[in-house]
C-alpha cells in the first residue's frame, strides 16, 4: 500500500538548513495499523506530511497504492488526497461555522457527490462513530473527544485507502484517548490501513507495529502485540 | 457560476459568518449611498445655478443709469442721469446690423392695480415687441405688445401669470379692463417667465403709452438689447464684450460723464455671466467628481481590507479544506465566488437606498442653491460595477496565495 525508498527532507530557515528525515526506507501494506515513534524533532511528523501529500520530499520515491507520488502540482495533490488518503488531526481541524455533519460530508463534496447523497453518507459515518444525535451540533458544541470522532467520521466519509492520524490522542484525556483508539482499531479490523504519529507509548501499544524514528532515521521497526483499548478501559 | 452546489456552499458561509457578511456589506453599501448622493448634490447645485440664469435671454445686454459718482468738467458728483428716447435712436441706429432684439424700458415699481374687488402692487413697464424674448417670457393666452400698441398709444396691457392668479383667480382674463393707479388697461395677454413668481409679478403695457400716462416725456429706465447669434461662443463674447464697452463710452460722451465713472452707466453683460456661469458649473461638477473618485477609492480600500482580513481569517478553515481534497481554483473561486456576491448585492442596496432617498426628497428641495438632486442611473451603476470587480480583484491575490501555500502550512496557522 504504501513504499518509501530513502527518503530526505530539509527545511531551509534563511542560512540554515535542517536536515530532518535522512534517508528513510518503509513499507506498509494492506489492512496494517502502524504507530510512527519518536521524541520531538525526530521526524515523524514531517514523515506523516509527506506520506499525506501535505509536503514533497526533496529525495526519495514514495508509492501509495502502486501510484508514484512525485513532482505533483497542487491540483492532482489535492486530488489524491481526497481519493487515498483520510487526516486525523491532533488539533481535530473542523471547519467551526458547520455542523457536524457538514464537516463529515465536506470530502465527499470535494469529490463532487451530490448534497442528498452526501448528507447521508456523511449520517452514516456518524452513527459509525457513535455520533448521530449530535450531527446538527457546531464543532464548539462538542467535547473534545466528540471533535475528535466527527474529524476520524470526516477522514473516513472519502473512504480513504489510508487513514493518517497525527498526534489524534494528544489533546485528549486517557479515557477519552482509549474511546477513541478503541474505534480507531475498529475501523483496523474492518481491513483499512492506519497510520498514527504518536509520541505515548501506550497508545502505540495499542497498533500492530511501532516504527522507531530518531534524528531523522528509523531506528527500529517492530510489530508488536495489540493491545486492546477496550480492555484498558476498564483499568 | 451557475454550479448550485457551489451556491449552498456559500449561502452556507454567508449565513454562519453574519457579522463578517454584514460589516463586509456595509461598507460597500454605505460607499455607494454616499457616492451617489454626493453626485446627486452636485448635480442639484448646477440645476440650481442653471435656473438662476434661466431668467432672461442668455445673449442680454442691459444698461440703466444711476447718478454721477465722479467730478468732471465742472459738474458735480450727485447729478442724476436719465436717458431718453435719443439714447436708444443713437445705439440701434450704429448697430443696425448688429443687434437682433431690442427695447427700451420706462418702469414704475409699486403701482396699485384693481380688477373688480380684487388688487395688488406690481411693476408696471413700458416696453417693446421685442421685449417678451428679452425676458425669456411665454405667453400663456393672448398677444405680446405690438407696432399698432406703441404707435397709438393703446392702453393694453400684458400680464404675468401670478398677476393674473391674484386678480382674476383662474376666470377669462383677455378683454376685461383693470384699472393701473386710476387708468383703465385692457388685458390682452398673460405670460409665464422661467424665473418665476418674482419674475410674474409684472404687467407690460406699450413704451409709448407709460411716457404718456406717467408723464415722462420721452425719459427711459433703461435698454436692452440682443446681438446677432455667432456660431462660436468666443465670437460671440467678443462681439458682446465690444459692444457693450462702446455703447457705455457713448452714454458717458453723449450725458458729459466722467469714463471712469463707474456708478453713473451700468453695461450688463448676460453673456459674461453665462461664462462665469458655466466656469463655475464646470467647477462644481469637477469637485463632486473628485470627491465621488476619492469616495470610491476608500471604499475599494475599504473593502480590499475586508478581503485581506477575510482571507487572513480563512487561512486555516482554507488549510482543512486543501487537506481533505479541495482543489486550489475551487478554493479561490469559493472566496471571490462570495466577496463579488456580497459586495454586488451590498453595492445594489446601497444604490436603491440612495435612489429611494432621492425620490422622496429631491423634489422637495428647491432652494435657490440645490434644484432636484437627481443622478444618472448608468453612472450609479457603473460605479457599483467598479466597486465589485475591484473588491473582486483585491480579493483575489490573497486569496490565490492562500489558496497556494502548503496545506501544512496553513493548519499551523493559528
Amino acid at each position: 500500500m504504501i513504499e518509501i525508498k530513502n527518503l530526505h527532507k530539509s527545511y531551509h530557515m534563511g542560512k540554515n538548513s535542517l536536515h530532518v528525515l535522512k534517508g528513510i526506507n518503509f513499507t506498509v501494506s494492506e489492512g496494517e495499523m502502524v504507530s510512527i515513534m519518536g521524541s520531538s524533532g525526530s521526524g515523524k511528523s514531517t514523515l506523516l506530511n509527506i506520506l499525506g501529500i501535505l509536503d514533497e520530499a526533496d529525495e526519495g520515491t514514495y508509492t501509495l497504492d502502486g501510484t508514484l507520488i512525485k513532482n505533483l502540482n497542487e491540483r492532482i495533490a489535492a486530488r489524491y488526497r481526497n481519493k487515498f488518503l483520510g487526516f486525523i488531526f491532533q488539533s481535530f481541524n473542523l471547519i467551526n461555522y458547520k455542523s457536524a455533519l457538514e464537516n463529515v460530508a465536506m470530502p465527499l463534496y470535494y469529490q463532487g457527490v451530490k448534497r442528498n447523497i452526501r448528507v447521508e453518507k456523511a449520517m452514516h459515518y456518524l452513527e459509525k462513530v457513535g455520533l448521530a444525535d449530535w450531527a446538527t451540533h457546531l464543532p464548539n458544541e462538542l467535547s473534545g473527544g466528540q471533535k475528535q470522532r466527527v474529524a476520524i467520521a470526516r477522514a473516513l466519509a472519502s473512504d480513504p485507502k489510508v487513514l493518517l492520524a497525527d498526534e489524534p490522542t494528544g489533546a485528549l484525556d486517557t479515557k477519552t484517548s482509549y474511546e477513541v483508539m478503541e474505534l480507531i482499531q475498529g475501523i483496523n479490523d474492518e481491513g483499512k490501513t492506519i497510520l498514527i504519529v504518536t509520541h505515548e507509548d501506550d497508545i502505540a501499544h495499542m497498533t500492530k507495529r511501532i516504527v522507531n524514528l530518531k534524528d531523522g532515521i528509523i531506528i527500529d521497526d517492530s510489530v508488536v502485540t495489540q493491545v486492546r483499548a477496550k480492555s484498558e478501559a476498564y483499568v | 457560476m451557475f454550479n448550485i452546489e457551489r451556491w449552498q456552499e456559500i449561502f452556507e458561509a454567508i449565513r454562519k459568518n453574519k457579522l463578517r457578511t454584514f460589516l463586509t456589506g456595509l461598507s460597500v453599501a454605505s460607499g455607494i449611498f454616499i457616492l451617489v448622493i454626493l453626485l446627486a448634490i452636485g448635480q442639484g447645485m448646477s440645476n440650481g445655478v442653471a435656473k438662476e440664469f434661466e431668467n432672461d435671454a442668455t445673449n442680454r445686454i442691459s444698461v440703466w443709469t444711476n447718478v454721477t459718482s465722479v467730478e468732471y468738467k465742472g459738474l458735480n458728483p450727485g447729478r442724476i442721469i436719465e436717458m431718453d428716447n435719443r439714447d436708444y435712436e443713437m445705439a440701434v441706429n450704429k448697430n443696425s446690423e448688429k443687434i437682433e432684439l431690442k427695447s427700451g424700458v420706462y418702469s414704475r415699481w409699486g403701482q396699485l392695480t384693481n380688477y373688480k374687488k380684487e388688487s395688488g402692487s406690481y411693476r408696471v413697464e413700458g416696453v417693446r415687441g421685442d421685449y417678451q424674448f428679452l425676458e425669456n417670457e411665454t405667453l400663456v393666452v393672448g398677444r405680446y405688445i405690438n407696432e399698432n400698441d406703441l404707435n397709438s398709444f393703446e392702453k393694453n396691457a400684458v400680464i404675468g401669470n401670478q398677476v393674473y392668479l391674484d386678480l382674476f383667480k383662474g376666470k377669462e382674463a383677455l378683454g376685461e379692463y383693470i384699472d393701473i393707479t386710476g387708468i383703465k388697461f385692457k388685458v390682452v395677454g398673460v405670460y409665464t417667465d422661467p424665473g418665476g413668481e418674482r419674475e410674474e409679478t409684472r404687467i407690460f403695457i406699450p413704451l409709448t403709452t407709460a411716457q404718456r400716462v406717467y408723464n415722462a416725456g420721452d425719459k427711459l429706465r433703461s435698454l436692452a438689447f440682443t446681438l446677432e447669434k455667432h456660431d462660436k461662443y468666443e465670437d460671440a463674447l467678443a462681439a458682446s464684450e465690444a459692444f457693450s464697452a462702446e455703447l457705455e463710452a457713448d452714454l458717458k460722451a453723449k450725458h458729459t460723464i466722467a469714463p471712469n465713472d463707474e456708478r453713473a452707466v451700468n453695461v450688463n453683460n448676460t453673456l459674461e455671466n453665462a461664462k462665469r456661469f458655466y466656469d463655475l458649473n464646470n467647477m462644481i461638477r469637477w469637485f463632486f467628481w473628485g470627491v465621488g473618485i476619492c469616495t470610491i477609492i476608500a471604499g475599494i480600500v475599504g473593502v480590499s481590507n475586508i478581503m485581506l482580513i477575510i482571507v487572513k481569517e480563512r487561512t486555516k478553515e482554507i488549510g482543512i479544506r486543501k487537506a481533505i481534497g479541495a482543489q486550489p481554483w475551487s478554493i479561490i473561486g469559493m472566496i471571490l465566488h462570495e466577496s463579488i456576491f456580497v459586495t454586488a448585492i451590498a453595492g445594489f442596496v446601497g444604490l436603491i437606498f440612495s435612489l429611494i432617498l432621492l425620490q422622496l426628497v429631491g423634489p422637495f428641495i428647491e432652494t435657490d442653491y440645490i434644484r432636484n438632486p437627481s443622478v444618472d442611473f448608468s453612472v450609479a451603476i457603473t460605479t457599483v460595477i467598479i466597486l465589485v470587480v475591484a473588491g473582486a480583484v483585491a480579493g483575489f491575490f490573497p486569496a490565490y496565495r492562500a489558496a497556494n501555500i502548503k496545506p501544512i502550512e496553513a493548519l499551523r496557522d493559528e
